[in-house]
């Protein structure tokens, strides 16, 4: 039974919303499951944070390694839910929007939150540059390709990229590296980007089939727990 | 005030930067205020959001009037109790006896999921995606530039040798793999193309960063 009901449920569930695109009066039917899906999101969210407490909690009664961090992450987690849940500090009070401007919780948002946010994605930058500088190298046809297409673009995002070329006549402008890397974006990588697409739609298709057939079950893990 | 707020915002700056030195606990801390403030701006946003927007205003609809002064309150949705109740049961994955239950709201999700998905995908990843690539090749009335048209071209067989070199069911000789080689040279176009992109996103996220410490921070960028 631990089994066969969920399997059900994935069958009865998966079937209906099928049929529902079908069916005039079920049609909002998906819009009503994504209303249940988002909530039950939270309480998965709920389990989340519960397992980031555990973890941070026991290495701090355990005094692991950089146990000490894990006051600092604990700190944030409460000091941010405080602030929100309670809405502490928001000029419109309790019924305004949590993320109200001038609340201190998007403060937070827009002071800490922000900035360690974009500086942690623009540190990809330098080990992308790392990475490329070590891994590329044009060794063969696929590899000069592919280093070929990622060099246009990158100049042609870029005020040296104009400059590069502005020598090309007007009649040849398809030439200038900014306007290269448009038609690349527009024409082989459209291609591309496609083929890949409609794979990614194929694949998606078979395992929802699979998963609504209750041919995929590894979503169920094992009967230990 | 904004002085504090300007001096944090460039000490966890430069604290995540600093790990392109070493690993050292500068960026420790920064990552784990890091860890700690978005875990905590994450669950209050959906709490607010989809318990309360979502559900409890669902449930129990906050009372609304028009312009004359006649309630216009929505009808309560009880149906919302069964997502809260599909919720309840994902916790029971914490009672070790019962922690079999939780997988019942699980595969509601993956049901749901797999409903929705084949529909959706079949349509806007398959179906519009082939219709956008057969088009007529030379316009519509014949009227395309040169420059359109070798577009298209490009497009059409592009996307079908990519295909091709995704179908594994035979295997790749003579003309069939000299068509898939066709679909891997442009497979490498396409990723070439996203790593370029990729690449300047982040540029210009780092440029933002520099153009905050240089130009906010240091007021040497006016």
């Amino acid at each position: 039974m631990r089994r066969q009901i969920p399997l059900f449920i994935t069958f009865f569930v998966g079937t209906l919303l099928i049929f529902s695109v079908f069916i005039p009066p079920m049609e909002t039917w998906g819009e009503d499951f994504t209303l249940f899906f988002d909530i039950i999101a939270v309480f998965a969210f709920f389990l989340g944070g519960g397992n980031l407490m555990r973890v941070h909690f026991n290495k701090l009664t355990r005094r692991k390694q950089d146990w000490t961090y894990s006051i600092v992450t604990l700190a944030g987690f409460f000091f941010m839910l405080v602030l929100g849940l309670l809405k502490i500090g928001n000029p419109g009070g309790i019924a305004a929007s949590v993320t109200a401007e001038g609340s201190w919780f998007q403060t937070m948002f827009n002071d800490v939150l922000n900035p360690l946010q974009s500086t942690m994605y623009a540190l990809l930058a330098f080990f992308v540059a790392s990475a490329s500088y070590r891994a590329f190298r044009a060794k063969n046809r696929e590899a000069t390709i592919l280093l070929v297409a990622a060099f246009i673009i990158l100049l042609g995002r870029t005020p040296f990229g104009m400059y590069l070329t502005a020598w090309v006549p007007e009649s040849f402008s398809v030439l200038q590296i900014p306007n290269l890397a448009i038609w690349i974006m527009n024409s082989p990588n459209l291609a591309g980007q496609r083929a890949i697409i409609i794979g990614i739609g194929l694949g998606v298709v078979s395992m929802s089939m699979r998963l609504i057939l209750g041919i995929e079950r590894t979503y169920l893990g094992d009967d230990s727990g | 005030m904004e002085h504090f707020a300007l001096w944090l915002a460039a000490f966890l700056t430069l604290g995540i930067v600093s790990f392109l030195y070493k690993d050292n606990p500068w960026y420790k801390l920064c990552e784990a205020i890091f860890v700690g403030l978005s875990a905590g701006y994450w669950f209050v946003v959906l709490f607010w959001d989809n318990i309360y927007g979502k559900f409890w205003v669902g449930v129990f609809p906050l009372e609304e009037f028009d312009e004359a002064g006649r309630e216009i309150t929505a009808e309560p949705d009880y149906w919302l109790f069964v997502g809260a109740a599909l919720g309840i049961l994902m916790l029971m994955r914490l009672v070790p006896n019962i922690g079999w239950i939780s997988r019942w709201p699980l595969a509601f999700i993956v049901g749901s999921t797999a409903g929705l998905y084949l529909i959706n995908y079949f349509s806007s990843n398959m179906m519009r995606q082939v219709q956008g690539t057969i088009v007529p090749l030379f316009g519509a009335g014949y009227d395309a530039s040169a420059y359109a048209i070798v577009g298209n071209i490009v497009v059409a067989v592009g996307t079908f040798a990519g295909l091709v070199y995704f179908f594994f069911s035979k295997e790749h000789r003579g003309v069939f793999g000299g068509t898939a080689k066709v679909g891997v040279f442009f497979l490498m176009l396409t990723f070439g193309a996203s790593f370029g992109y990729t690449v300047m996103s982040r540029m210009s996220l780092l440029i933002g960063r520099m153009d905050f410490l240089l130009g906010d921070w240091l007021g040497m960028i006016k």
